[in-house]
């Protein structure tokens, strides 16, 4: 029975009347599933069918606005199809379906095609921020417990909430302006959607391309893309990817950052450390060198 | 009738779900509302605005915890981080009973995120009672079943729906979270008497009761949660408080949602069975 619940819709969102073995859907449903005095086997089951793309494809459309606006209504439905039937739900939460978005977009980019960079930009920002908006918030490192330390030896944690991007394109004011105008997704429930609504969305017009560096992270329960420098960014990529501070530092030679290096790097991570972007200290080794403090 | 293990919650009275669009309302003004019940998945993460808000309502009202994918009719073993995930909540809110829907919905790992019918066999009813208890016994908190409305019936099955509801939270030993109005949807959709249901479940393991509204179409109704409740629901209501006594209930609307003055008004229709109840019982 779940097969042909989560197999794909026919045209017209109607099931389809081929079963994977070719034999026609109707005989193999009528083995299973009793016919009413207005319903056959088919009709039924076909009800569940269409409620179960319904209900992930509203999903779907309330998580990307942003890929809906560049793609436009028809080919976003596609792609939502494609990926959808490709890679359905493993999780309990309707949160986590496009978990593997990005990487289907990466695999089968035919489905987004000509808009290739743009649409694998923007379900990148749109994930982060999936995670940004509830993910776990560990207590924040302070600047007062790097005193004394060796640069040499301490990595530092960011939080689970926090996400570096590196795109290609300057998306991210067009993506805040289209939320303002959208609802937050729906809440999980029992209750069947009669069909599957959504507003009309406004397509992408003028994103501008080039190098756009951001930081995706929560701030007192709202989510916030902040615009790195590219020695930030560099910085920031090391220590996530696990480099002392000292070597993350390093990963800076040869760029140009105005004025006084030091005094720079000073600024951000009393910057960074404000915003609660630090969660933990770890030496090299990865053994918390001091305990975490509770705020 | 007087409390046991299961309808143990008289006092409890007329709650409402808890929706995003209310959130500003219920925050800002604190309406008086006996209870809320909270969809437990939404909350279950691991931060952000979902458990501010969470907290902040706890600070003022009671809640309850009702969850979509516990998927307890589904054959595979219980996951056991979504157990971990559902415990530390339960913590949080302290939930005093938590119910979910007498369904399979999940396979192999992969969820369907809906509430599928069951085959209503004794082979089915032995496995899912079984996993209520093994989830009981991980919560450590109260459960309850609740019958959900369905639009297929299988040929396999060898009982009634309330048959196997009986079947399941007998074997379980847990309470049954009555949903009138999906007793409704399927006795139009599978043409059986929805009285015959009511008089047929246990009343003395029914810890709350939901009601909630539809959507009629030619060939068979939908549980859309998107209407007010109609009077053949609230006859089915009544009847039911005739056999369990006082008993929490809760109005669902989830989609095309309303203020939230329509909503707790439209629940609240449901004190005047309650008192009707009461006067019939000084009555006699």
């Amino acid at each position: 029975m779940a097969a042909a619940v989560m197999r794909p819709l026919a045209r017209g969102d109607k099931m389809q009347i081929k079963w994977i073995d070719g034999r026609p859907t109707k005989v193999v449903i009528n083995q299973f599933i009793k016919p009413n005095d207005r319903m056959n086997s088919f009709e039924r089951l076909e009800i569940y069918n269409r409620q179960y793309w319904f209900r992930i494809r509203q999903c779907f459309y309330e998580d990307y606005p942003g890929l809906r606006a560049i793609l436009g209504d028809k080919r976003f439905e596609r792609l939502a199809d494609a990926y959808l039937a490709r890679y359905p739900s493993q999780s309990f939460t309707l949160r986590n379906l496009g978990s593997r978005l990005v990487k289907f977009i990466e695999d089968e980019p035919r489905w987004v095609s000509p808009h290739n960079q743009l649409a694998l930009d923007m379900a990148r920002l749109e994930w982060a921020h999936t995670e940004a908006f509830d993910n776990e918030a560990r207590p924040p490192l302070k600047t007062d417990n790097l005193i004394g330390l060796d640069a040499a030896k301490i990595c530092l944690q960011l939080q689970p909430h926090f996400t570096l991007l590196e795109l290609k394109n300057k998306i991210d004011d067009f993506l805040i302006e289209l939320k303002k105008n959208s609802g937050l997704r729906s809440e999980a429930s029992n209750a069947m959607e009669q069909n599957c609504r959504h507003k009309k969305m406004s397509r992408a017009h003028g994103l501008k391309r080039r190098a756009n560096f951001l930081a995706v992270h929560r701030y007192q329960d709202l989510v916030y893309y902040k615009q790195l420098e590219p020695g930030q960014f560099r910085l920031l990529s090391a220590l996530h990817n696990g480099a002392t501070l000292e070597k993350a530092c390093a990963e800076l030679a040869g760029l140009k950052i105005p004025g006084n290096l030091g005094e720079s790097i000073q600024k951000w991570f009393s910057s960074w450390a404000a915003l609660g972007w630090f969660c933990s200290l770890e030496s090299s080794r990865g053994k918390p060198q001091i305990k975490k403090e509770k705020i | 009738m007087p409390a046991n293990a299961f309808n143990n919650f008289t006092d409890y009275g007329i709650g409402i779900g808890l929706r995003v669009p209310h959130y500003d309302h219920i925050l800002s003004k604190k309406p008086t509302v006996d209870w809320f019940e909270i969809i437990s998945e939404n909350f279950m993460c691991d931060g952000g605005r979902p458990l501010k808000v969470l907290d902040q309502i706890l600070e003022q009202y009671r809640v309850v915890q009702h969850g979509v994918s516990m998927y307890f009719g589904s054959s595979e073993k219980l996951n056991r981080e979504h157990l971990k995930k559902l415990k530390r909540l339960v913590k949080r809110t302290n939930t005093p009973w938590l119910s979910d829907h007498l369904c399979w919905g999940s396979v192999d790992g992969t969820y369907t995120h809906d509430l599928l019918p069951m085959p209503y066999t004794f082979a089915a009813a032995k496995v899912t009672a079984q996993r209520i208890r093994e989830a009981r016994d991980f919560l450590e908190v109260p459960i309850c079943v609740e019958n959900v409305s369905s639009y297929a019936e299988f040929h396999v099955s060898e009982m009634t729906e309330w048959e196997f509801l009986n079947e399941v939270v007998e074997r379980a030993d847990c309470g049954i979270l009555l949903d009138v109005n999906n007793i409704y949807v399927s006795s139009k959709n599978h043409s059986f008497n929805p009285f015959d249901y009511v008089n047929g479940i246990p009343a003395n393991r029914v810890a709350q009761i939901h009601i909630a509204g539809h959507s009629k179409f030619q060939k068979h109704i939908l549980d859309t949660h998107d209407h007010p409740v109609i009077d053949p629901v609230w006859k089915l209501y009544e009847r039911a408080i005739q056999r369990t006594g006082k008993t929490a209930t809760l109005l669902e609307w989830d989609d095309r949602i309303p203020t939230f003055n329509e909503v707790h008004d439209e629940a609240l229709k449901a004190n005047q069975f309650i008192k009707r109840l009461e006067n019939t019982i000084i009555k006699a």
